[in-house]
C-alpha cells in the first residue's frame, strides 16, 4: 500500500475453530463451499484471478492477490464504493486452526469524501453521489 | 437505507441544502428545489424516517434541520463490515460441522 496508515481503515474478525486448517480451506476456496456461508460465485484459487461475489442487493467485484494453500489467502473487494482488501490467515492451534480476517482499505475517494464532511460540503456530496451512483 | 435514501437526487439535493445551509423551512425548500410542495414534504418525511433530518414545527410552519450523526455508517463502513464478517463466521463453522472430514 502506497498510501500513509493513517488513510487505511481495518476490520478484523478472528475466531479459534476447532478443525484443521486444511479443511477450512477448503471452505474458503471451493466455489460451492463459499456459496455456502459467503455468497455465490466464481472464485477460483488462482493468483490474479477475477471473480465476483453475488448477493441479494449486488455483486462485489474481486480479484485474487495471494493464494499460500492451508496459509493464507487474500482478495481485492470492491462494492458500494469501498475499495478494500480481504485477508485470510490460518494459523494451526493444538485443538485446530486460529483464524484471522482482516477487510482494509479506505478509498481515496471516501477519504475525500469525510474530509469533506468536514471542511466543505461540495466534495462529501460528490462522494456520496459516486457511491449511490452504482446502486441506480 | 441511507444509500437506498440517497440516491434520489431531489433527496439527496434537499439534504445537501439542509447541510450547507441549516434549518429551513418546507415553504423555502420548496422554492428553490423546482418540484411541487407536496413532493418536497413527501421526500422530506423519507429523509426523516431515516433519521437524516430532524422537523420542528413553530406556529405554522414546519422547520427541517440535518441530522449528521445519521450519515456516520456511510463514513465509517468498518461498522457496517464488522457485523457482516460476524454472521459469515458464524455461517463458515456451521459449514464446518457440516462438511466431510
Amino acid at each position: 500500500m502506497s498510501e500513509p496508515a493513517t488513510e487505511t481503515l481495518s476490520v478484523i474478525v478472528e475466531r479459534e475453530i476447532a478443525y484443521a486448517p486444511e479443511k477450512i480451506w477448503r471452505a474458503l476456496t471451493q466455489p460451492h463451499l463459499i456459496a455456502e456461508w459467503l455468497m455465490n460465485n466464481d472464485f477460483q484459487p488462482v493468483m490474479d484471478h477475477r471473480f465476483n461475489l453475488r448477493g441479494d442487493w449486488g455483486a462485489v467485484d474481486c480479484q485474487v492477490t495471494a493464494v499460500e494453500p492451508n496459509k493464507t489467502l487474500a482478495y481485492t473487494w470492491a462494492a458500494m464504493g469501498l475499495e478494500s482488501v480481504v485477508t485470510w490467515t490460518l494459523t494451526p492451534t493444538s485443538t485446530g486452526t486460529h483464524l484471522r480476517m482482516e477487510q482494509s482499505g479506505f478509498r481515496p475517494d471516501q477519504q475525500q469524501a469525510y474530509q469533506g464532511a468536514k471542511f466543505g460540503w461540495r466534495k462529501f456530496f460528490a462522494g456520496i453521489e459516486r457511491v449511490v451512483g452504482g446502486l441506480s | 437505507m441511507l444509500f437506498r435514501t440517497l440516491a434520489d437526487p431531489t433527496r439527496r439535493a434537499l439534504f445537501e441544502r439542509l447541510c450547507r445551509e441549516g434549518e429551513q423551512t418546507v415553504g423555502a425548500l420548496t422554492a428553490q428545489s423546482g418540484v411541487s410542495q407536496p413532493a418536497v414534504s413527501k421526500h422530506l418525511g423519507v429523509l426523516r424516517q431515516a433519521g437524516l433530518v430532524r422537523d420542528r414545527h413553530e406556529g405554522r410552519q414546519t422547520h427541517y434541520s440535518a441530522q449528521l450523526g445519521a450519515l456516520a455508517p456511510l463514513i465509517d463502513w468498518t461498522s457496517q463490515m464488522a457485523g457482516f464478517w460476524q454472521s459469515r463466521f458464524d455461517h463458515l463453522e456451521d459449514l464446518l460441522k457440516r462438511m466431510d472430514q
